[in-house]
């Protein structure tokens, strides 16, 4: 036998008991967490599409949402339905109480000292374009530099452009490694006195690298830097914890875990919140209206002019609910067996190339194959049954740091179980055979 | 029709080896056609004599439908005149405006009817399209910038 043959016969006796390791670890936790329960609560789940049973990884693009959520909406508009501050009534009374009573919940999910550092928001975007408008833009004059990452999302890179291109300020890059790990070689270059915002994501949508947060805005206060942290890939994935992390400001998107859409959060320092203009204006944001004057309402309630999204407030308490139910610390030890699975089940597919680190990584996993276009990969996936997306997952730079016009990503949620990743893999056999 | 027999059928071949791929020493005129969604790009060089495409060459980046739309229009247009040209690319513009429940008259279509199965994922009918809209351009004669599907 010759050598080659020697350390290929090695690779494969150390490879598959190895999977088969994860395989056992992530069925153990399974088990632990209840999942065959837990995938119950979702009704999606038990649907099929194309004729076969869904396999739902597109979840960082949004999860399904469980019973509870689905009902705790429908209760609200069958009983509860009123507006917020405003009705002296039984009705408005209530659902004001619940309607606070979230924000509590939000505020202790993520770890604020106060109540009143939660704004609700339509969702991460929002949250961003908040900051952006009523912190940074009244704030930075040109020679100030606002840092972002080469892994952002759109959505936490275009309003700091447009900042950047109203106050004169710079916009600077920092870079990532080939790991698609962020580049921290020549940090005190970038991360400098003259950095006034430093924005970046705590999980990247397309790599699934989650970013050393602590850290870094410890360094960034070091030069005095305000850092906002883009959430919404992190939130449902691991415990997060605003005060331990020390972050100014932090995103994060309802209907990405496992709540409705079109509902976001926004947690401010307090000091920070009060001493910001209001972002948008009107009903409800109000202290006192004179024609010659109007005194703003304090924090949060400055933030949230007009009727705001009362069911996808109570949708996005059910959530937290659910996601309280599991247990954080359950969900992250039961992902990251599944993601390790993944990773190691996907790499041995022939032509494959994933992107990011191995570790640490959370929810995405985005990849390309030699012989298939992104757009194919997914094609023949949903024939399948199997939801993935392709494409540029709205972070443009990413794939042209990669060199790459489009990836193919699976990503998970804790609903999702070791023999679906099992008929992903199959699948992109079957892609190989087709365009191989 | 299944995504299998969709991709089995000239499509695959004219993906997997597209005709005509490649720069030619000379053209007369070239543009660029953009998917900004999907990051498909194609560039194609056209040579004309007189009024008609002499010869049509690509190339670029996409999916296995892009490319391959991409292949059989060099085919179908190579020797046209401008007006038949045009004509065919009407033809298939309005090919994947025809629903998809409704039957394809091969005979009218020819070779085009290969790529009807497109019109099953509407997601990927722009993907179809944007050979087609970006020597449309070529021929209206508006090449000084790129085309997008947007």
């Amino acid at each position: 036998m010759s050598e080659f043959e020697n350390i290929k016969l090695y690779k494969n006796l150390f490879l598959d008991p190895n999977t088969d390791k994860m395989r056992l670890r992530a069925e153990f936790l399974a088990r632990k967490i209840g999942l065959e329960t837990l995938r119950g609560q979702f009704p999606i789940l038990d649907t099929s599409v194309r004729g076969k049973p869904l396999v739902y990884l597109d979840n960082a693009a949004t999860t399904q949402k469980p019973q509870m959520v689905i009902d705790a909406i429908n209760r609200y508009y069958s009983r509860e339905n009123a507006n917020v501050h405003r009705g002296i009534h039984y009705l408005s009374e209530k659902i004001t109480d619940k309607y606070e009573e979230v924000r509590s919940k939000v505020g202790r999910f993520i770890g604020a000292k106060v109540d009143c550092e939660i704004v609700f928001t339509k969702g991460a975007t929002e949250g961003i374009n908040l900051v952006a408008y009523s912190y940074a833009l009244p704030r930075l004059k040109p020679g100030d530099e606002i840092l972002i990452t080469y892994m952002e999302h759109h959505s936490n890179l275009v309003p700091w452009q447009v900042v950047a291109n109203k106050t004169g300020a710079k916009l600077r890059v920092l870079p990532i490694t080939d790991d698609g790990l962020l580049d921290l070689s020549n940090l005190q270059e970038y991360l400098t006195e003259k950095t006034r915002i430093f924005a970046f994501t705590y999980v990247s949508n397309v790599l699934g690298t989650i970013n050393p947060v602590k850290e870094l805005i410890k360094k960034a206060h070091e030069v005095g830097a305000v850092v906002v942290i883009d959430g919404a890939q992190a939130i449902a994935h691991f415990p997060v914890n605003v005060q331990e992390i020390d972050c100014d400001f932090f995103v994060a998107s309802g209907h990405k875990m496992y709540g409705p859409t079109g509902i976001g959060i926004l947690y401010g320092r307090a000091p920070l919140l009060s001493e910001m203009e209001p972002y948008q204006t009107g009903g409800s944001m109000i202290l006192n209206v004179k024609f010659e004057e109007t005194t703003y309402a304090h924090i949060p309630h400055k933030f949230e002019a007009g009727t705001p999204n009362i069911e996808g407030v109570i949708g996005l308490g059910s959530a937290i609910d659910f996601l309280n139910s599991v247990g954080m610390q359950n969900i992250c030890m039961y992902e990251e067996s599944l993601i390790n699975y993944a990773y190691a089940k996907l790499s041995e597919v022939p032509g494959i190339r994933i992107l990011g680190p191995h570790t640490p990584r959370a929810g995405a996993i985005s990849f390309t194959m030699d012989c298939a276009h992104p757009h194919d990969i997914s094609q023949i996936l949903d024939e399948e049954g199997i939801a993935t997306r392709a494409g540029h997952h709205c972070a443009q730079p990413v794939m042209e740091r990669f060199g790459l016009p489009a990836t193919a990503r699976a990503s998970i949620a804790v609903y999702n179980t070791p023999d679906e990743i099992d008929l992903l893999v199959k699948a992109l056999h079957r892609v190989r055979e087709i365009f191989g | 029709m299944s995504t299998r027999a969709l991709y089995e059928k000239i499509l695959l071949d004219h993906a997997k080896n597209p005709r005509n791929f490649k720069v030619p020493e000379k053209f007369d005129v070239k543009l660029e056609g953009f998917n900004p969604l999907c990051g498909d790009q194609f560039t194609f060089y056209i040579v004309f004599e007189g009024d008609v495409v002499k010869s049509i060459y690509f190339t670029g980046n996409g999916c296995a439908i892009s490319k391959a739309s991409a292949s059989i229009l060099t085919t179908l247009l190579e020797g046209k005149c401008k007006d038949e040209a045009m004509n065919i690319i009407q033809s298939f513009m309005n090919l994947m405006r025809t629903p998809s429940n409704e039957k394809v008259d091969e005979e009218k279509f020819g070779k085009l009817a290969v790529l009807a199965g497109v019109r099953e994922y509407p997601i990927r009918i722009k993907c179809a399209t944007l050979p087609w809209h970006t020597v449309e351009k070529i021929l209206q004669g508006e090449v000084s910038s790129q085309v997008t599907t947007e």
